[in-house]
Order: C-alpha cells, then structure tokens, then sequence
C-alpha cells in the first residue's frame, strides 16, 4: 500500500465572523450535546467552541477548540484586518496556559472538538441560522506513507548519536525498574 | 436537583459589606416561578410602604428569569425591580444581553441588594467568589467604558457587566442601567447610583440542568430557526421602512412644536448620519517637475451600520452596532427609532450623536426625550427663558445635546429635568403643569389618537408597568378590513384562546371593540408579559409581538411545555395564566399599600380627542370587576385568598386599604 493515493473524508466547520452576530447559540449548542446524559445540561463555559467577543471594536469569531498545547507562545501577533484589531489567539484553537478557553472548568482538562461524531452536522453549525457556520465535506487524497511515530524519530536520533550497543543497555538498565 | 433554576439568591448588604448565599423554597417557583415574579414578592415582604425608595432600605433586584442558561432561545432577559423613587411605586425592568444566563451559570436565581455604601463600589462575582471592589476609578465614566475596564482590571473578558453611568451616579430618574448592547430604563438606574453601586460584573462557570433533556431541545432547535425566520418578531421597527403610524401617531410631548417632519424615508435615513469633513493636505512630485506640489483633500468620516447583533441564544439580531465619526462605536438600542419617532419635530432633531449622548451619560431614551421636548415646549411658551437656558444653542441637535449635559449632571434646569417631567413641572411651576402628560408621575407614550380606544385606556391607565409599551403586544391593535384576510388571521392565530378570535372576526374598521372585549384583552395583554418576565422571555418573541401578524414563535400555548420540558413543572396555558394573575396581583398591592388609587387611573393628557370622562370610569369599573377587584381598584379578599395570597389580604386588611 505504501505511497499509493488514498481518499479521506475532511470535515470543515467554515466561519464567516462578517455572519456572526455573538448571540453564542454555538457555545450552548455544544456544551448540551457533551453533557452527560446527552442535552441534561448547559454550560458554554464547557462548550468546544467559543466566540471571541469584542464588542467595542466589532469583533466576532466563532473558534473550535483544536490540540491541547503545554506551552503557550514565545511571542504574539496582532492583526489589523479592515481596521479593526485582532490578537493571534482571536483565531488560535489550543487549549493553552495563557487562557482559559477550552479548559474543563472544575478539572483543567483541555477540551477538544469532536465535529459530534455521532451527529450528521455539528451542532453548533445546525443551531447558527445567521450562517456565520457552515459545514462542508470534501475528499483529500492522501499519500498513504507510513509516517514515523514520536517514539520512532525519537530513537532513531539516539541509535544515530550513540550507536546500537549503548542505547540497549541504557534501556536495560533504565527499565529494570518498572 | 432543581431543574432550570439554581435555587439560591446572593443577598448584598452594601451598608456593612454583607454578602450571602441564601436557599430559596422550591414552593416558590410553583406559585412565582422567577424573575419578575419572584421579585415582586420580594419586595411585598421587605419593603413595607413607610420605607422612602432613597432609604437604605428598599432593595435593588436583578432578577435572572426562569429559563436562562436553559437552551431556550431567546430566554435573557434580566429583570431589575424595585420602588421607584420618581413615583414611589413598585417599577421593573429589564435588559437583554447575556448578564441572565450568566448570573444562572454563577450560581444564583437573582441577586438582592440592601443598603448603601459609603464610597461607591461594584459587585464582583465569579461563581462562589463575590466581592465588592473600590469603583472610585470608574467614577464618571459610561457603561460601555467601566464594563471595558472591570474586564481588563479583573483580566476575565468573559465577565458581563451592567453598569450605571453619569446620570445614575448624580441620581437623574431617566438613568438606565446598561448592559452590552441594551438597557434597562424606567428609572432603575437612578436607585443603583443612590446605593453607590456603580456596577456589576459577573462570570459564571457552572452547570444548569434540565429535566427533559432530548425533548426540550428538539423543541429549541426547532425554534432556532422559527425565530429567525419570522419576520413579525425582533426589533422589526429597525427594518421596517414605513413608520407612517408611529410618525403620525406619536408626538413628541410638545405638540406645538412644529409638526410632523414627514414619514420614514430614504432621505431621512441619511439625515440621521452624522458626517465629519476634515482637509487632509500633503505634498507629492508635480508632474514633468522638479517641484514640489500640494495636495488637498477633503477625508469624510461617517457613521456606518456596521452590523446587528444578538442576544444571549437567540437568532435575531436586533441590536444595531453603529460606527460614529472620531472612533467612537455604540450599539442602537432596541427601539432607537421610536425615539425618532417621538422626536420628529423641526426643533429636536436627533440623530446618531444624540443617540450616542445618552448612551455615554446612560440616559433613558424614552424619558429623557420626553424631558428635553417639554423643556423646549416651555421655552417657547415662554416659561422657561435665557436666564434658565443659558448659551441655548440654535440647532436641534446642540440643542438636544446642551439638555442632556444638564440633565445627566443636573445643572442649572436640568437638576429640575432630572426629576421626569412630573416633579419638574411642579418644581418650575409658571403653568408648566399644563405641558405634563404623566400618568402616576411617570412619562407615558405620546399617543396622539382621533379617539379613545378602550384597550389603550386601560392600558395607560391601570398598567403595573405604568408604561404601554411594557403591556400591549398579544391582540392586534388594528382590525383587518378584508374579512377573507381576517378569517385567514384568525385560523393562523395559535397564540390566542377562542374567545380573542371571535371578538377578532367581529372587528369592524373604526368601530370600539365591546367593553367585555377590551377589559380582556388588557387583561391578556399585560398577562403575557408578566409571564415572560417570570421566565426571562424577550418580549420581542412573545408577549409583545403577538399584535402584529399574530404570529409570535412565543405564545401562551406553547410556553407551559417549554416551561414543564426545562424544569419538571405540570402547567398547561391555564397554569401559566394563574401564575401571571397571583404575580401581578402582588404588584398591585404593593402600589395599593402605596397610595395608588383609582384617582390615579388615568389617561395621559391628549391621548384622544374630546375627553369621555364617563366612559372612561365604565371601562375602570368593567376592568376592576373582570380582575376581581372592589370599586377603589384594591383586589378583592376572595380574589387574593384564591391566589394564596391571604397573607396580603390581612396586611391589606390590617391597614385599612381593604374594608
């Protein structure tokens, strides 16, 4: 199979911020459909996406919670799109230390948007009639290659470092006491 | 578990500092459900009618409704009761927005504010953690600006915040208590100044459950898109492009002053920007020379539209963001037009700056209005002069403008403007009492109508809103001349019970509605919107968008479920009914222990032609009997007792006003 095109399903929450108007459906949307029992509760402080909201300046967008990132950035961008003024975490999905978007709030734990699986459409692009969300499907052909896992690069910068012998028997040595 | 509610109530004593947690009897939601209603017995119990408004004692109530932080769209609407000290009756009222919802999120059904504190503060509350902080920073400052800088002080943008400006602090009766991209007016704010409370900033991040999780929120879902596609419900004035009958109908509290511009145009629209020229002048390379040659260009800034926002979970998007030349933004309250509307004489000609002025100062647009129309009525009767008017400017805009900077800071007429209308004719005196049209000392629509209509009478007369526009809105004010479109109205008209339909059917172009009719659709009218602000209903959506097209996605057959769905409570039409009667009858005994009498019901001055003083003691007679009340407009001990308000009827009795 190996470097042969393969099709996959790309699902794409499309925003236009220009559509939004900061009603934040979306936010009580999701966080009802990832209660348990499914709609038991509502809470947009749990919710996977979030509008970033400023009001004075006539900024909304509607953001997905993306990967869980430990360190939060070394520096910052600001953007200036049709005059008005927009900070880089405006549009930046991590769940990350330097805010408290897309964090469980009693536990900390990152969350992390699952386009609800289970659900044809996303919530929140169902309950957002202004059409600042938009959902779409397309194939993407893939090159099917093997790519290497964290563990494999990780290794292999050791074996090429140290060689063969003195990698083995540091991990013998390291995982005598597990 | 208490569904859709948290089950506590955040008491602040800010004369000591005082704040609690306090548990709420379930029983009280089955017989107030919340809000308004929850309020208003508040207020019954603690504030005894010897205790002036401006006294320590009398509380300040943001009530969040029922519903919010369920999915119920459109459920956000946040109640601020107390005694109003323009009247010293009981007053409520609300703003949109997003403060409910997260007040519920918080932790707490409404917050309850006693006292007075020494040096002003506000309220800060995340979740558990409540405290009050220093405000001598936010001092002077507008909602818009504090709520910026509370957000940046406590670095939580997240935080909602409802604020007083100028005018509440210095204790003006048309301040407003602001919030995001709405208002409450009506007089609340100027209770908040006097308690030195110049905000409140809340965030919140907890849980609220709901008893029949999949089947509510089919229904939610469902209504998303019945609130967006309905276009009879919203701010439809802001659309709208014929505003023929408001314009006609509705004068500014000076009548005299010119008349009618004309309706709603094109042309008017732009008269209502507000354009900055500026000669911007820089130097470039003159063609085919070695010379250096000046440019000079004229750079217009202009007020734009930018866009219309929406509220806390509901699709409508009925708050206009406007853009003022000099980086200046603010969102059109709900309702901007009407204030055009009011205003639409040659010498108050408002547009977006004046808008803005009274958004900056946190002024009712409504009452102030009305405020600065009667000062320019008296000026050109003569009673007020240049010794009162000092430096008058000539436009009527800088006009509109001079009278808010007075009013906002009460200086000069304005500290008399300050007081409404009411208190400001007697205090100028001179026959400036003639220009007053308030009903029970507060400011009233300016209806211009060829005759009396008997709903509208009622309405302006016995309303426990005191306010018309905080009451109609569930029977049409218009009939429908075609009797094939009105046969075809009717079968569409889920909203009303039978009997509505036929008095509707029945309904000739310029005939008087049957007495029996009007006390009843009064009755219904204010009904529904004492059950939207039990549960935090926008109006907009239900009780007062029935009127026209008849097609609210809320309405008095569909709440109840929405209601049972989200909180486990069995109430069917007649339930909710029952529950918006036991509701208001608590308000009309609090103005009853209060001194309203039925002296006090009446219609404002010039609300119809020729006065028929006779017909209109019949209608308060029909309409005093149809709620169940005795000829002095006081309710009834069987009616209270069949409420379960029999502790009512004793105090009542005890002092005297029930015999």
């Amino acid at each position: 199979m190996s470097g042969q095109a393969k099709k996959k399903i790309v699902k794409e929450i499309k925003v236009d911020v220009e559509k939004c108007i900061g009603c934040r459906a979306c936010e009580v949307a999701c966080s009802g459909f990832h209660a348990s029992p499914k709609y038991s509760s509502f809470n947009p402080a749990r919710s996977r996406i979030r509008v970033v909201l400023d009001l004075p300046s006539d900024v909304y967008v509607p953001l997905r919670a993306g990967e869980y990132t430990a360190a939060e950035c070394t520096g910052r961008q600001t953007f200036r799109i049709n005059g008005k003024n927009y900070s880089e975490c405006s549009f930046c999905p991590a769940s990350c230390p330097s805010r408290d978007l897309f964090k469980e709030p009693d536990s900390g734990l990152p969350l992390k948007c699952d386009m609800c699986e289970d659900e044809k459409i996303p919530m929140c692009v169902q309950v957002c009639r202004p059409g600042a969300l938009t959902y779409e499907e397309r194939e993407e052909e893939r090159d099917d290659e093997p790519t290497p896992g964290e563990v494999e690069i990780g290794l292999q910068a050791l074996l090429h470092r140290h060689g063969a012998q003195k990698v083995k028997d540091t991990f013998a040595r390291l995982s005598q006491g597990e | 578990m208490r569904y859709a509610e948290t089950g506590f109530d955040l008491e602040v004593d800010l004369t000591r500092g005082n704040i609690e947690r306090v548990a709420t009897a379930p029983e009280l939601t089955a017989l107030h459900l919340g809000g308004e209603g929850a309020a208003a017995k508040e207020l019954w119990d603690r504030v005894p009618p010897e205790v002036d408004p401006f006294s320590p004692r009398n509380l300040l109530i943001f009530s969040a409704g029922l519903l919010h932080g369920t999915p119920v769209p459109g459920a956000n609407r946040t109640c601020v009761s107390t005694i109003s000290p323009q009247t010293n009756l009981y007053v409520t009222s609300g703003f949109t927005g997003f403060f409910g919802p997260e007040l519920k999120h918080a932790g707490y059904d409404r917050i309850i504010i006693r006292g007075k504190s020494p040096s002003p503060v506000y309220l800060h509350i995340r979740n558990d953690k409540v405290e009050l902080r220093d405000a001598t920073h936010l001092v002077g400052k507008s909602a818009l600006e504090t709520s910026a800088l509370i957000k940046d002080e406590m670095k939580e943008a997240k935080l909602q915040v409802a604020a007083i400006g100028l005018a509440g602090e210095n204790r003006v009766c048309q301040a407003t208590i602001d919030h995001a991209n709405t208002s409450a007016s009506r007089g609340v704010g100027v209770v908040m100044g006097d308690k030195g409370l110049k905000a409140i900033a809340v965030r919140g991040t907890k849980d609220i459950n709901v008893a029949r999780p999949a089947e509510l929120f089919e229904r939610c879902n469902a209504m998303y898109q019945e609130i967006y596609d309905n276009p009879r419900c919203g701010d439809a004035f802001l659309s709208e492009a014929d505003d023929s009958w408001q314009v006609k109908n509705i004068a500014a509290a000076g009548g005299a002053l010119g008349g009618v511009k004309g309706f709603w145009t094109k042309e008017l629209q732009d008269e209502w920007t507000v354009r900055v020229e500026s000669e911007h002048m820089h130097f470039q390379w003159e063609n085919y020379s070695q010379q250096m040659e000046e440019v000079h260009e004229t750079v217009v800034d202009e007020s734009k539209r930018l866009r219309g926002t929406g509220c806390f979970n509901c699709t409508k998007n009925c708050h206009e963001a406007v853009y003022l030349p000099g980086q200046r933004q603010y969102f059109l309250k709900s309702y901007s037009k009407l204030a055009y509307a009011t205003a639409a004489y040659a010498d108050l000609k408002i547009n977006y700056d004046v808008l803005f002025g009274m958004q900056e100062y946190g002024l009712d647009e409504s009452a102030t209005l009305q405020a600065v129309s009667f000062a320019l009525e008296l000026r050109q009767a003569g009673i007020l002069t240049d010794a009162e008017l000092p430096d008058f400017p000539a436009d009527g805009p800088g006009r509109c403008g001079y009278l808010l900077e007075k009013i906002a800071t009460r200086q000069g007429i304005g500290d008399a403007l300050a007081d409404g209308v009411h208190l400001a004719a007697a205090r100028i005196g001179k026959g400036a009492e003639a220009f007053d049209r308030s009903v029970k000392k507060i400011e009233q629509l300016p209806l211009n109508e060829e005759q009396l209509d008997y709903p509208h009478f009622l309405m302006y007369a016995t309303g426990a809103k005191m306010g018309i526009t905080q009451i109609e809105g569930s029977f049409p004010q218009f009939p429908i001349a075609d009797k094939q479109q009105r046969a075809a109205f009717v079968a569409a008209w889920d909203a009303a019970p039978e009997r509505f339909k036929i008095w509707f059917l029945e309904w000739e172009p310029g005939a008087q509605l049957p007495v029996e009719a009007a006390v009843d659709i009064a009755d219904w009218n204010e009904a529904m919107h004492s059950a939207d602000d039990a549960i935090g209903i926008c109006p907009l959506l239900s009780s007062f968008r029935g009127q026209f097209g008849g097609r609210p996605p809320y309405h008095l057959h569909n709440l109840p479920a929405f209601i049972t769905l989200a909180t486990g409570l069995e109430l069917d039409a007649e339930g909710l009914l029952e529950i918006a009667k036991r509701n208001r009858l608590l308000v009309r005994a609090i103005n009853a222990r209060r001194g309203v009498t039925r002296g006090d019901e009446q219609a404002p001055a010039g609300l119809y032609g020729k006065g028929e003083p006779e017909t209109e003691q019949r209608l308060l007679d029909a309409y005093y009997a149809f709620r169940g009340w005795n000829g002095d407009g006081v309710p009834s001990a069987e009616t209270l007792d069949g409420l379960g308000l029999r502790y009512v009827r004793e105090d009542l009795a005890q002092r005297g006003i029930l015999k």
